[in-house]
């Protein structure tokens, strides 16, 4: 710097640099979430007041509404059921990737386990497969008149979230099993060659050795899985053709979609919105609270 | 039990074929029924392949004066352009982040993070009333520009960058006299670059299979990606089942490239920047 002093002054200082080289992420950053989670938030305040016969131009205006769009939206027992549709689905799903992705995580990561290569790319590569063109290969699956499969009747009618969940499953368990085999790879030999040495069987090496090894990947794991559950909305937007089971507000967020595009009343939809994103937020906190504080209490005894 | 140590684990294996044979399931059904007309779909076995896929392909890229090539142009364009600008405003957050110390650091990696956490349609809603209001709705505009900042790529940046890129060589560039852009440009950026790839990789794939939001922003079915392509074609399938063939080629056509980058870049595809796992 000292150098080149003279041509300093054109140049930003170096305490600057760093804030300069963010500036395009925190622009970025603020206009496209800041400013919508603002905006929504504001919209969620406010409803639109129909004078007359609602016709024209100023008979539809935006007035302060305080709670009343909360109250309305979160009285919908439409938005419940769909709570619940998504309940039922994270209860189905979370413990099924998560316990499949350690499976194959911990099978991969065995010794003189044959074409481990081939299963490993073929179970990660369902990650490289939309979710829309996903939905639309198992919604084919499905039905009955085209499936190989011996699917059981009403996939697509009571079964539904059998049908949603497989889906999710599909598309996610590799990529969670990578998360964890990576971990996997990271635990130091020694440790599993000197449990072999005690006697240890396969089994209890990778139940009682790496399983607690690899905890904050499963936590990891666990915590996209979650996020990705609560925001479910490809998979059923896909299916909904191939099925008359599925109304247009299955989830809380595809009511969102359609309070805001279908009938327009975009104050509703960001209420639900605000709603939704604070379960969002609150589960993935508690989440990690909970597991990861667990998980690190038990590394500290 | 002697001869145990040698024997190859053979339920293992099994079970991991299982998987593998799951996983594998709904392509090799895509690759059969893509070969099929539509009344053969519904009247021949399921995999005794048809030989209609020319055909298929035929139909479909006549379908509506060649749509499907302009939906495929589409989520080209998006996927790569969007992922090359966002490993690249990446990168350069990253490196911010990684290698200067600075008043508010924590806050704004902290505050660029908590994005990861706020749902794809609570965002999109306002999005699209926003771009609205600036004329930029239904756009390309549109469907790029909120795909750039990615919490995730500047984390995995951040990371890899703590990683590959030595405090020592970026403090004897300054040393020389350069400048911080061009430390950034010549020195730290040709070292990030295998963790850029990755970031690359990343948001080529979420960009390619992103659903709802061109699905919210666009209205010109001209300016559709293949996702919201191949939904609104499964639409209309419904009241013709005629054109459940095309949804099915088109299906398979949309699985191709991804998959070919996919392998062809496996090396990549680094999950232990995920976790953190990298050391210098």
């Amino acid at each position: 710097m000292a150098r080149r002093g003279d041509r300093g002054a054109a140049r930003p200082g170096p305490a600057l640099v760093p804030y300069l080289f963010l500036a395009p992420a925190i622009v970025l950053f603020t206009l496209f979430v800041l400013v919508p989670i603002g905006y929504t938030a504001y919209l969620s305040l406010h409803r639109v007041r129909v004078s007359g016969l609602g016709l024209g131009r100023g008979s539809r205006t935006q007035v302060f509404a305080g709670l009343d769009t909360y109250r309305q939206a979160l009285g919908d027992p439409e938005l419940w059921r769909g709570a619940l549709r998504v309940l039922g689905y994270g209860a189905l799903l979370v413990p099924t990737m998560l316990g499949l992705a350690l499976l194959f995580a911990l099978l991969l990561d065995r010794p003189r386990v044959r074409l481990a290569r081939f299963s490993r790319i073929s179970i990660f590569l369902p990650y490289a497969v939309p979710g829309v063109v996903a939905s639309v290969l198992w919604g084919f699956l499905y039905l009955p008149a085209l499936t190989p499969l011996p699917v059981p009747e009403g996939l697509l009618g009571p079964g539904l979230l059998f049908a949603v969940a497989n889906i999710g499953l599909w598309g996610g368990v590799g990529f969670n099993m990578l998360v964890i085999l990576t971990a996997l790879r990271a635990v130091p030999p020694e440790v599993t060659e000197s449990a072999r040495l005690d006697g240890a069987s396969e089994l209890q090496i990778a139940l009682r050795v790496k399983t607690p090894l690899v905890t904050p990947a499963l936590i990891m794991a666990g915590l996209f899985t979650l996020i990705a559950t609560l925001q479910v909305y490809t998979e059923p937007t896909t299916l909904a053709p191939l099925t008359n089971a599925l109304p247009s507000t299955w989830t809380p967020l595809m009511k969102v979609y359609n309070d805001a595009f279908v009938r327009d009343d975009i104050h509703s939809a960001a209420a639900t919105s605000v709603v939704l994103a604070a379960i969002t937020l609150t589960f993935s906190l508690v989440f990690l609270r909970v597991v990861a504080g667990r998980a690190f209490a038990g590394e500290r005894s | 039990m002697a001869a145990a140590p040698v024997r190859a684990a053979r339920l293992p294996s099994l079970v991991l074929l299982v998987g593998a044979a799951y996983c594998l399931l709904p392509v090799a059904w895509v690759l059969v029924a893509a070969t099929k007309t539509s009344s053969e779909l519904f009247s021949t076995s399921t995999f005794v392949p048809g030989g209609a896929l020319a055909g298929n392909i035929a139909e479909l890229a006549a379908y509506r004066a060649g749509l499907f090539w302009r939906w495929a142009a589409n989520s080209a364009l998006y996927a790569g352009v969007g992922a090359a600008l966002s490993a690249a405003l990446s990168g350069l957050s990253g490196y911010a982040l990684a290698k200067y110390s600075f008043p508010g650091r924590t806050v704004i990696f902290n505050v660029l993070l908590a994005g990861v956490l706020v749902p794809g349609v609570v965002l999109a809603v306002p999005q699209y009333l926003l771009l609205a209001r600036m004329g930029l709705a239904d756009t390309y505009a549109s469907v790029l520009l909120p795909s750039i900042v990615s919490p995730f790529g500047i984390y995995l940046a951040r990371v890899y960058s703590a990683a590959a890129v030595p405090d020592a060589v970026v403090e004897s560039a300054r040393t020389d006299g350069a400048g911080e852009l061009r430390i950034f440009l010549r020195v730290a950026l040709p070292m990030m670059v295998p963790g850029l790839v990755t970031v690359f990789l990343f948001q080529f794939v979420g960009i390619w299979n992103n659903f709802l939001l061109p699905y919210i922003m666009l209205g010109d079915d001209r300016k559709f990606p293949l996702t919201v392509g191949l939904v609104t074609m499964l639409k209309q399938g419904n009241s013709q089942p005629a054109l459940y063939n095309l949804v099915i080629t088109g299906a398979l056509l949309s699985v191709l490239p991804l998959v070919a980058l996919f392998l062809a870049l496996q090396r990549y595809w680094r999950l232990d920047l995920m976790t953190g796992a990298v050391r210098g």
